[in-house]
């Protein structure tokens, strides 16, 4: 079966890969590419092909396949019919599928699953890294209060966190929500 | 907190009035509490609806009635109980092209730069380089329009020409590149290729059609059955927002909004022209004023006209070679749905029709028209080459086409 998985994110697209390649009688082809998308995917001739649900290219493929209907093989757009309950599941996950007619729901269904299992674990691991960079830019948001307030009020370190600590408690706000008050108010007076 | 409703959109400047419905806080007014979701292409923005991530969604209209019939994708019958608005598009040349067709600099009469065009057009497909156009979907008014533009100007197209699909915000690259020698898209697309100097405005659609329906608020019809008291809100809402939009001291302020980077991420400069119906055609050129390039509001622009869906079938027919069938025509007509518009707005001192189909193309001036509260008139509504839609004849319609 030959897979054509378009995506404009190269990391994506390769974990999406790494998972079909479990599958046995799979020819993957990955397009990062937005210029030439059609001519390309005519030249792969994909039996199915996998495209992210953000990817601005989608309506250009779903007209390539209207027409090609027209005119040459037959398309089914997305899944078949009968496969509500998997296309739920690959549009919540952020993947849309475009399969030829003829190929059976049995041989698409776990490459559909495979499909969407990776897409999920792809969002997973980016909210992850998301909220890993938020901690850090929290942490050095507190370290540059803390140093401000260090330099201006000649405070011992320990001092200068417990009353930033202090401010907050009191005012019901989150102890990064007070350094970014101070660093903010730092900058327009002048300071760097 | 009122009930929650999701809508979802494309950052174009006619997904003005959800937007704006938010911002002003006439739907939380309405005990509504709106949540927006961008997408970048109609097939997702139908996607979400289909599968249940969208209430509602902004959408071009002929995607609902080709939802509604099965093409494309499994058929799901959609509601349009409100139009988000008429026209508002446009069509740029690249420069080169547009100074072929003596369209430089400024808006021309349809017949006339058409005719300029026909020859340049047969003169390419002749020598085997047919002419290329891009339009933002294939079931879009951009390319009905179009379409029915080079063909009343003896442009056969998909013969003498190529049109195929460009997603809008790549409208400006494809042109500059050479992918295309025209587009047609809304705003602020055509307004990005002027100024990059890739393309020069020639037409606004509104040219073409001077009344053309063009996107709408479409739901899932058991949606809008299950959610009907909601969509009503949503109804009054947006038609609030849509007299606060087209009120010039609000202009700055709903570009502004417009603008942000969760909305349209563009230049406010762009979007504040397109909502004053102003166009800068061509680079370092003047700004011009074309009237109703947008119309958003008067005339109750937002009532869905039933002759108005069966207009876009009678496209959809045409450029698609399908046969005429009066019961495809009946449910594309049932799409539109006039009774929940008045039902929305009873009470209110916003005009009702007292019809739901009229004969598109008929009015030449402004002609006053039987209500059901309010008063009303409707201005001229004419198709460039003064050809009549009446909805009770489509087979003649579209023999006399052919």
């Amino acid at each position: 079966m030959r897979i054509a998985i378009i995506d404009e994110s190269a990391a994506r697209a390769s974990i999406i890969r790494e998972g079909l390649a479990s599958l046995d009688g799979c020819e993957l082809f990955v397009v990062t590419e937005r210029r030439g998308l059609v001519a390309r995917i005519e030249e792969i001739a994909p039996e199915v092909v996998l495209m992210e649900l953000g990817n601005p290219s989608r309506d250009v493929l779903e007209e390539y396949f209207a027409v090609s209907r027209a005119l040459a093989r037959p398309i089914a757009m997305f899944v078949d019919e009968s496969d509500d309950e998997a296309i739920a599941a690959s549009i919540d996950a952020g993947v849309s599928a475009y399969v030829i007619d003829g190929l059976a729901a049995h041989r698409i269904r776990p490459l559909i699953d495979v499909a969407v299992r990776r897409f999920n674990a792809f969002s997973r691991l980016q909210s992850d890294l998301a909220e890993a960079r938020g901690q850090l830019a929290e942490r050095e948001t507190i370290d540059r209060a803390k140093r401000i307030l260090m330099h201006n009020r000649s405070l011992p370190e320990p001092k200068a966190y417990a009353e930033m600590r202090k401010a907050a408690m009191d005012q019901g706000r989150k102890i990064v929500e007070i350094a970014d008050a101070i660093v903010t108010a730092h900058q327009l007076v002048g300071g760097k | 907190m009122g009930e929650k409703l999701t809508v979802g959109f494309l950052p174009l400047v006619d997904s003005c009035l959800p937007i704006l419905a938010r911002e002003h806080g006439f739907a939380e007014d309405e005990g509504l509490s709106l949540r927006l979701v961008k997408d970048v292409s109609w097939a997702t923005v139908l996607d979400r609806l289909l599968y249940g991530h969208s209430h509602a969604a902004h959408m071009v209209a002929p995607l609902a009635i080709a939802a509604t019939l099965g093409r494309g994708r499994p058929a799901q019958p959609l509601s349009v109980p409100f139009v988000l608005g008429l026209n508002g598009n446009a069509i740029t040349l690249r420069p080169d092209l547009a100074a072929e067709v003596g369209a430089a600099g400024r808006l021309g009469d349809p017949s006339v730069v058409g005719a300029a065009l026909r020859a340049v057009a047969l003169a390419r497909a002749a020598a085997g380089k047919r002419l290329r156009f891009g339009v933002v979907h294939r079931y879009s008014s951009h390319n009905y329009m179009l379409r029915y533009w080079l063909a009343a100007c003896g442009i056969q197209p998909d013969r003498d020409v190529e049109i195929s699909t460009v997603p809008p915000p790549f409208c400006a690259d494809a042109l500059e590149a050479g992918e295309v020698d025209g587009i047609c898209v809304g705003e602020p697309w055509n307004s990005v290729a002027v100024e990059r100097g890739a393309g020069q405005i020639v037409l606004a659609t509104a040219q073409i059609w001077r009344r053309g329906v063009e996107k709408v608020l479409a739901l899932r019809q058991p949606v809008l059955a299950d959610k009907r008291d909601a969509v009503e809100r949503l109804i009054r809402a947006m038609c609030r927002a849509g007299r606060h939009f087209v009120d010039p001291a609000n202009w700055d302020e709903n570009a502004a909004i417009l603008a942000r980077p969760e909305y349209l991420d563009g230049d406010a400069l762009l979007i504040r022209r397109a909502i004053s119906d102003r166009m800068l055609l061509s680079r370092g050129g003047e700004v011009v004023h074309y009237p109703d390039f947008m119309f958003q509001y008067r005339e109750a622009a937002n009532f869905p006209w039933v002759s108005q869906a069966e207009w876009l079938y009678s496209q959809m027919v045409r450029w698609e070679g399908m046969r005429f069938d009066p019961d495809d025509a009946a449910r594309a007509a049932r799409v539109f749905r006039p009774d929940i518009y008045r039902s929305a707005l009873k009470g209110t001192g916003e005009p009702l029709p007292g019809a739901s189909s009229k004969v598109e193309g008929s009015l030449r001036g402004t002609t006053a028209v039987g209500t059901q509260q309010g008063r009303m008139t409707l201005e001229s509504n004419h198709f460039f080459d003064a050809r009549v839609f009446d909805p009770a004849h489509i087979a003649d319609y579209l023999a006399e086409t052919n």
